[in-house]
This record gives structure tokens, C-alpha cells and sequence, in this order.
């Protein structure tokens, strides 16, 4: 790639990055009305978290339970405590699997939704009627979906974490890898409630970025029906490579 | 009245707007027609503020809207309704809702009077029973009319239509323009319609002004229009059989 190319590259980059941080500006403003933003907080809160409470209930059992038999199958190694595999499965579920990859499954589910959502929107000039009207478009509707996603996304992780070391639990019950009671010493062993605090932290910021990324990609679609399933896409890939950025940096920052 | 000065627009290196400039009376349903591509739509984007003007001044009423700030703009657009292509009506809401929407955002109405008046609206605009109806369940002349009410809502001062009749059929065509005309005189708007439809044209514009190569290109009356020689806008004037067959009878 030529150096211009680079530019190109580059200079895109800090307009969209540009663009960005200026929707989130303008919609991080005092909405028109109060009682509005609350109702469409409230409807936001049922679609991002209610909806997504089957998706996320499902996986964290089931993989809570899948993490369990796998650890048991590795474990076989006698200097092993056999409570270890409790332990594998806390912190397996506590550090990255509740808060990162049930973050990346969101932004396929609800990034996506918020994308196309927004895309349709712009594409059947649904917003220019708000802007015309006199509303501030991005904070009619791009703030409650931010301030949901905040709000609710972190309760669904807690839940994720319950439901997999519940599934774990399952496992050792329908399954002979692990006897219930090591499992459940080995939960309780070594505990450390600082990693609660850590996938909080993770999921607040990871929420923030998969509701904000989507709206803007959303927000900014032009054209047609081809263009809201390219910022739909769009939404999905960036949300991710900015999550698991972000990922690495709090890891780094939270557990050095 | 608005009153707009040598605005122009640029997109790359287009120039979609050249140096325009018009004079829209109130009371009045100010037509700008033109072919396809011409520079109507972005012209109209450009009077709302959804499109920046690369020069040139707006003036609504002796107010600059040119050099207003967002506020500024944002408490001028109470005063506008605009008609979309699509009817740009919220999916989400229903037609009564969609109607009340301006109202519940920008009036500290109790719910019942928000609904009397989406009511009244909805009568005005002969849609007297369809409140409950959501956008995806109504015809498409149904939802021009549902786009009209909610235009009207708030007694704008100012109504912008954008190809009303587009996607309709003559009958419904009519009865959307007979609609504007009405409200027009009612509440004394000043009205700006696009369109490149002849019929409604004739039927229903006091001034008209085409637009040719993002240029105006003529301005004049709806009688002017049939006596007019300019070349560009006899071709798209005269464009269709039936229009040809009518300025040889004349003749």
C-alpha cells in the first residue's frame, strides 16, 4: 500500500472517530423532555436486556456445564486437587466469559438490532422528520439505548455468572467427571471478590462501547435497504474489534 | 414569506444549487418543478437546514436562518411541518400517536387535549378512523395524509412537501393536492411543494419556479407556465403525449 493510501486510511479513520465522539456529544445532552427519555428508557431496557435474558440464560448454563467437563477431562493429573475444577469454572465464568464473550454475543443480537433499527430510520427519513421537527435526534434516540445498554447489560452478566457455575453444578450432578461437593469447595476456594468488581468494570465499558458503536454506524447509514445491512455488519465487526481492544487494555489496567 | 438569496450548494466538485434565489409567498403554494436530478430535493434540504447551504442567505420572516445558531434553528423548525416523500411516519407509533408525537415533545398538553387535538387533525385530513391503526397496516395515500396531520399539529407557520403525489394514484393524487391547497389558505402557511407532476401543477400552484441544472431557470404564474417559450422548461412542460395534445388544441 502506498503511503497515500495509508493517509487515506488513516485520515477515515479519524473522521469517523471524529464523527463519533460528535454523536455522542450531542447526545449526551438534557433531553426535551423528561418523562419522554423514561419511557423510551423503559422500552429500550425491555429490548436490550429482558429480550436477551433466554439467549444469555441458555449459553451460560450450558457452558458453564461444558467448561466444568473440560476442565475434569484435562485435570486427570493426580497433583491436581480435585476441587480445581470448581475453581476453573468460577473464574472461567467470572473473569471472561460472562463479561466478554456474552458481550460479544450481545453485539450480535442487540448491536445489530440497534443498527438496523437506526439505519431504517435514517433511510426512510424518519430522523430528518425529528430533525425537522425541532428534536434532537441522537438524544431522542441514540441516549436511551446507551443508558439502557449501561444500565441493564451488567445485570444480565451477574445472571450469566449465577447460571454457569449453576451449570457447573448440573454437570457434576447428570455427569460422574466431578463429585458436587468438590465442585462446590472449589467455588469457594480462593475467592476473590475484587473479580466481581473486574467484570463489572468490563461490562459497564463493553455495554457503553456495543449500544454506542451500533447507533453511530445505524445513525449513519445512507442509501437503501443494502446500506442498513452493511451498517448492520459494520456495527457488528467494529463493536467487536473495539471490545476486545478494550478487553486487553482493562485486563492490563484492572489486574496488573 | 421566505425570501432565499443566491444560495448554492456544492457536493465534490458538483454544483448541485447555483446561486438561487426566490421570493416564497405566504399564503400562497409555491411550487419549485423541475426533472429528476435537477436539484429540487437538495434545494428544500437546504431551506429546512438539513443540508448546509455553501452560500447564500435564507431569510423566514425577516429571520436569518443562514446565520442561527442550533437553538436558534431548532426553535424556528416548531414553526415548520414538512410532508416526506414516504410519509416518514414512526413505525413504532401509531397513526394517533405519530400525530400527538410533535405535541407530547414540544406542549405541556394533558393526554386527553394531545388526543383531541390528533383527532381533530385526523378528521381534518379525512382519516377519521384510523387512530389506532400502526403505519405498516395503512395505504400509502393514507399515510400522505397521516404526514399531513401531523405537519399540521402544531399550526406550523411554514409547510414544505416533498413529491406528495409520488407512488399515488391520479384520484388519491388530487385529493392530496386539494388537501395542501386547503390548508394552505386555512392557516394561512407559507407552502413550498416539489413535484414534477403537471397535474398538480395546474391543479393547485399560485407560483412556480423550475429549477434546471440546479439553476432557476424561469418563474412565473400557473397561466405564464402555458404561454412560457424558454426551451428547457417547454420540454418538460410538454414532456408527455397528453400534455403535447393540450398545447395543440390551444393552439
Amino acid at each position: 500500500m502506498s503511503i497515500f493510501g495509508k493517509n487515506a486510511r488513516m485520515i477515515n479513520i479519524l473522521t469517523h472517530l471524529g464523527a463519533y465522539f460528535l454523536m455522542l456529544r450531542k447526545a449526551f445532552t438534557k433531553p426535551e423532555k423528561m418523562k419522554i427519555f423514561f419511557k423510551r428508557l423503559s422500552v429500550e431496557i425491555e429490548l436490550i436486556g429482558v429480550d436477551s435474558l433466554a439467549l444469555v440464560s441458555i449459553l451460560s448454563l450450558f457452558m458453564g456445564a461444558v467448561i466444568l467437563i473440560q476442565s475434569a477431562y484435562n485435570f486427570e493429573n493426580p497433583l491436581i486437587p480435585a476441587y480445581a475444577e470448581g475453581v476453573a469454572t468460577r473464574d472461567s465464568m467470572l473473569l471472561e466469559f460472562s463479561p466478554t464473550i456474552i458481550c460479544l454475543i450481545l453485539v450480535g443480537k442487540v448491536g445489530s438490532s440497534i443498527a438496523s433499527e437506526l439505519g431504517t430510520m435514517r433511510v426512510t427519513e424518519q430522523i430528518d422528520a425529528l430533525q425537522i421537527m425541532g428534536v434532537n435526534p441522537v438524544n431522542h434516540l441514540v441516549l436511551p439505548k446507551i443508558v439502557a445498554g449501561v444500565l441493564i447489560i451488567p445485570f444480565l452478566i451477574l445472571a450469566s455468572m449465577t447460571l454457569g457455575i449453576f451449570g457447573g453444578y448440573l454437570a457434576t450432578l447428570i455427569t460422574d467427571s466431578v463429585s458436587t461437593n468438590k465442585y462446590i469447595y472449589g467455588l469457594q476456594y480462593g475467592f476473590v471478590p475484587y473479580y466481581i468488581v473486574y467484570a463489572l468494570t468490563k461490562t459497564v465499558v463493553f455495554a457503553f462501547i456495543l449500544t454506542s458503536v451500533s447507533a453511530y454506524h445505524g445513525y449513519n447509514a445512507k442509501g437503501g435497504a443494502l446500506e442498513v445491512g452493511r451498517s448492520s455488519t459494520k456495527a457488528v465487526v467494529y463493536s467487536t474489534i473495539v471490545i476486545i481492544l478494550f478487553n486487553l487494555i482493562l485486563t492490563k489496567l484492572l489486574l496488573n | 414569506m421566505i425570501e432565499i438569496g443566491n444560495i448554492s450548494k456544492v457536493f465534490g466538485d458538483r454544483k448541485i444549487i447555483s446561486e438561487v434565489s426566490m421570493y416564497l409567498e405566504t399564503g400562497k403554494v409555491n411550487m419549485v418543478i423541475g426533472q429528476s436530478g435537477a436539484g429540487k430535493s437538495v434545494l428544500l434540504k437546504c431551506l429546512v437546514g438539513l443540508v448546509e447551504t455553501d452560500g447564500g442567505e435564507i431569510w423566514y420572516d425577516g429571520r436569518n436562518f443562514t446565520d442561527m445558531d442550533y437553538e436558534q434553528k431548532k426553535e424556528l423548525r416548531k414553526e415548520i411541518g414538512m410532508l416526506f416523500q414516504g410519509g416518514a411516519l414512526f413505525d413504532s407509533l401509531t397513526v394517533e400517536e405519530n400525530v400527538a408525537f410533535p405535541l407530547e415533545m414540544f406542549t405541556n398538553m394533558s393526554k386527553s387535549e394531545r388526543l383531541d387535538r390528533a383527532n381533530f387533525c385526523l378528521k381534518r385530513v379525512n382519516l377519521p378512523n384510523s387512530n389506532k391503526l400502526f403505519p405498516d397496516e395503512i395505504s400509502g395515500g393514507m399515510k400522505k395524509r397521516v404526514a399531513i396531520a401531523r405537519a399540521i399539529a402544531m399550526n406550523p407557520k411554514y409547510l414544505f412537501c416533498d413529491e406528495p403525489n409520488s407512488g399515488l394514484d391520479p384520484q388519491t393524487s388530487i385529493v392530496i393536492d386539494n388537501l395542501i391547497r386547503e390548508i394552505t389558505l386555512e392557516y394561512n402557511m407559507t407552502t413550498v411543494v416539489i413535484s414534477h407532476d403537471m397535474n398538480s401543477v395546474m391543479e393547485i400552484s399560485d407560483n412556480i419556479f423550475f429549477i434546471f441544472s440546479g439553476q432557476k431557470w424561469w418563474e412565473g404564474k400557473r397561466n405564464d407556465l402555458l404561454k412560457a417559450d424558454n426551451k428547457e422548461l417547454c420540454d418538460f412542460v410538454y414532456a408527455s403525449t397528453f400534455m403535447k395534445e393540450f398545447k395543440d388544441f390551444r393552439k
